[in-house]
């Protein structure tokens, strides 16, 4: 944006007071300075987003070198994790990140679609539709510490008898299947409102030419418009799946918290972010504390690296 | 498509129909339960002793929650005061240069920022104040929030300042005004709903925040204002506990949490009514 670079004014022959003259030069001359002094703080505040992001990269890096010069690539694959003894395998957290993300988003993918679907094709607007719209949006709006401790109250103790039921041995409740029912709900909402937004992009013409040929309202759905949103619910999904990784909280909460490696679905286990945020205070030890970081390190770069690519697929469609 | 018998056809779509309506709506089983659950266990305890006392020991009944809403409010309006100036001040920088090398890595760390899991920002004010200032404080906890506040601020800014008409500039700066009086004068207060219902939004988003605040502001069982110093926040609170084993401690986190509950419900509430005063697309 080319802005008006002001001329300082000009004295006009009707002005004869040189001193007033004077002064309306030097109050132009002092707006110009301004205004550059303001470009630049502009340009700073902006300059200090970047600086903070490269410096969060580079203190994580930096402080989890101890871990990663002592550990190598054990640290990814050793299966055991016991700080007393100097033994920091990091596989359990792992396992217990992909596993509860990934379970989470198998449940919540139905809802999610459904929830995109009705709001962006059967029911647009309405009371019927805001109802929904505000449910989805409140869902996003309850504080993860809430969701974590009604997790505990309620939906530990179903889990527990449901556990009983199928005669799993020790039915704790806790686990990774309470972990990742709590955090499929708490999901929804991203997958849900980016696909809705997605949906009600594709041109009217489509779906009537569809219409035309003779196709039911499914067939229009199912041929049309879910193959015109795909990349956009792919987005969405992304979305979705960088907010179960990175969650913490109730995750924390539910998940039993225990650094051995989960036998099944319903064993206790922790996640990267559940270690992280049990531990951190505790770790005494450099390697212990830098280990920590290390998990911070490897939860930055995934989560960065799939909002991106979400961020960019949504660019990409919208920009059509 | 298939030429099937048309009745099987019109049966599918509608079964369908059916099948996307019960799963819509099975996504507010869980929120009905959680809000219904959250205000029949904390309604019976929010009373006015419950505000203005700070918690008891375990084993003494009663006791309240002013410790973590003093800190709770300190914290955030600090967090507010460091996020805002800078999150406007960013906004409007992008929005004046769309294009630009430095415009691009400064939109690409806003979206960095937004994605970066909670708990990382908690380590960071953890390296860069907690243990460069000698202990947990209240303020890295402030400044943990504000990171977090500061890609919503800036995406609201840009997003609504984007939307002016360029009209409107162009004649402030065809009446001479310099250009930070074009800004201040014209484009923000033209655009303050947006930018307010940014601010709000990203309130309401550290509200319930808990994870940054774990290894910063850390908690504290007793009332306190000192900045430098641990503090209680609302959500700290109800993690401490309602992990613990006691039964006094739960009920007073239940208590807890309705009134965050409602606090955070009133922030996004104000910033729908916001929004829908000055037609704010978010």
């Amino acid at each position: 944006m080319e802005t008006s670079l002001q001329a300082p004014v000009i004295p006009s022959p009707a002005v004869k007071d040189t001193v007033s003259i004077r002064k309306r030069i030097r109050r132009s001359f002092r707006q110009i300075r301004m205004e550059s002094v303001f470009k630049q703080t502009l340009a700073i505040a902006g300059l200090l987003l970047v600086i903070l992001v490269l410096g969060i990269l580079l203190t994580l890096i930096t402080q989890s070198i101890p871990s990663i010069r002592l550990l190598g690539l054990k640290f990814i694959w050793g299966s055991t994790w016991n700080p007393v003894k100097d033994v920091y395998g990091a596989f359990p957290f792992l396992l217990g990140t992909l596993l509860t993300s990934f379970l989470a988003l198998v449940i919540c993918i139905p809802f999610s679609v459904a929830i995109a679907i009705f709001l962006g094709e059967y029911y647009p607007t309405g009371w019927f539709a805001d109802v929904l719209k505000n449910a989805v949006e409140l869902i996003a709006a309850v504080p993860s510490v809430i969701y974590g401790f009604w997790g505990l109250a309620v939906l530990v103790p179903m889990v527990r008898a449901l556990e009983a039921r199928f005669g799993v041995d020790q039915p704790l409740g806790v686990g990774i299947f309470s972990a990742s029912l709590i955090l499929s709900v708490m999901i929804i909402p991203y997958a849900a409102s980016l696909g809705r937004q997605m949906i009600r992009m594709v041109p009217e013409h489509l779906k009537e030419a569809a219409y035309g040929l003779g196709a039911t309202r499914w067939e229009v759905i199912r041929h049309v418009v879910l193959p015109g949103t795909k990349s956009g619910l792919f987005a969405g999904i992304l979305l979705s799946l960088g907010r179960a990784l990175g969650e913490t909280m109730a995750v924390t909460m539910v998940i039993g918290n225990s650094s051995i490696l989960p036998k099944n679905l319903f064993a206790p286990g922790n996640t990267m972010a559940s270690v992280i945020a049990n531990e951190f205070t505790e770790a005494d030890k450099t390697v212990y504390l830098s280990a920590l970081i290390e998990l911070g390190l490897a939860l930055f770069l995934v989560t960065v690296i799939i909002n991106i690519i979400g961020k960019k697929i949504i660019d990409r469609f919208t920009n059509e | 498509m298939r030429t099937d018998n048309i009745q099987y056809r019109i049966g599918k779509s509608k079964g369908f129909k059916i099948l996307t309506f019960v799963l819509a709506f099975a996504c507010m089983i869980p929120l009905a339960a959680i809000l219904f659950f959250i205000i029949k266990a904390g309604i019976t305890r929010i009373n006015f002793h419950f505000l203005v006392n700070i918690p008891r020991p375990v084993g003494e009944k009663g006791g309240g929650i002013a410790n973590a809403l003093l800190g709770s409010v300190i914290i955030i309006a600090l967090a507010s005061f460091i996020a805002i100036p800078i999150g406007i001040l960013a906004g409007v920088y992008l929005s004046e240069n769309k294009k630009g090398r430095l415009a691009y890595w400064c939109r690409l760390s806003v979206d960095i920022l937004q994605g970066i899991p909670s708990i990382v920002i908690g380590i960071i004010a953890y390296f860069w104040l907690v243990k460069p200032l000698g202990g947990f404080s209240a303020f890295s906890g402030s400044v943990a929030l504000a990171i977090m506040m500061l890609p919503v601020i800036v995406r609201s800014t840009e997003e609504t300042l984007k939307m002016l008409p360029p009209s409107l500039k162009e004649a402030a700066f065809a009446l001479g005004m310099p250009f930070h009086r074009v800004i201040f004068k014209v484009i923000i207060p033209v655009g303050i709903s947006g930018i307010l219902s940014g601010v709000m939004l990203s309130i309401a988003r550290i509200t319930g925040e808990t994870a940054p605040l774990l290894f910063t502001a850390f908690g504290n069982p007793y009332l306190s204002a000192d900045v430098t110093a641990p503090m209680q926040s609302l959500p700290l609170l109800i993690f401490n506990y309602a992990t613990s084993p006691y039964n006094d401690w739960h009920d007073l986190a239940w208590g807890a949490s309705l009134i965050l509950l409602i606090w955070v419900l009133f922030l996004n509430v104000f910033t729908k009514l916001i929004s829908a005063r000055w037609k704010v697309q978010l």
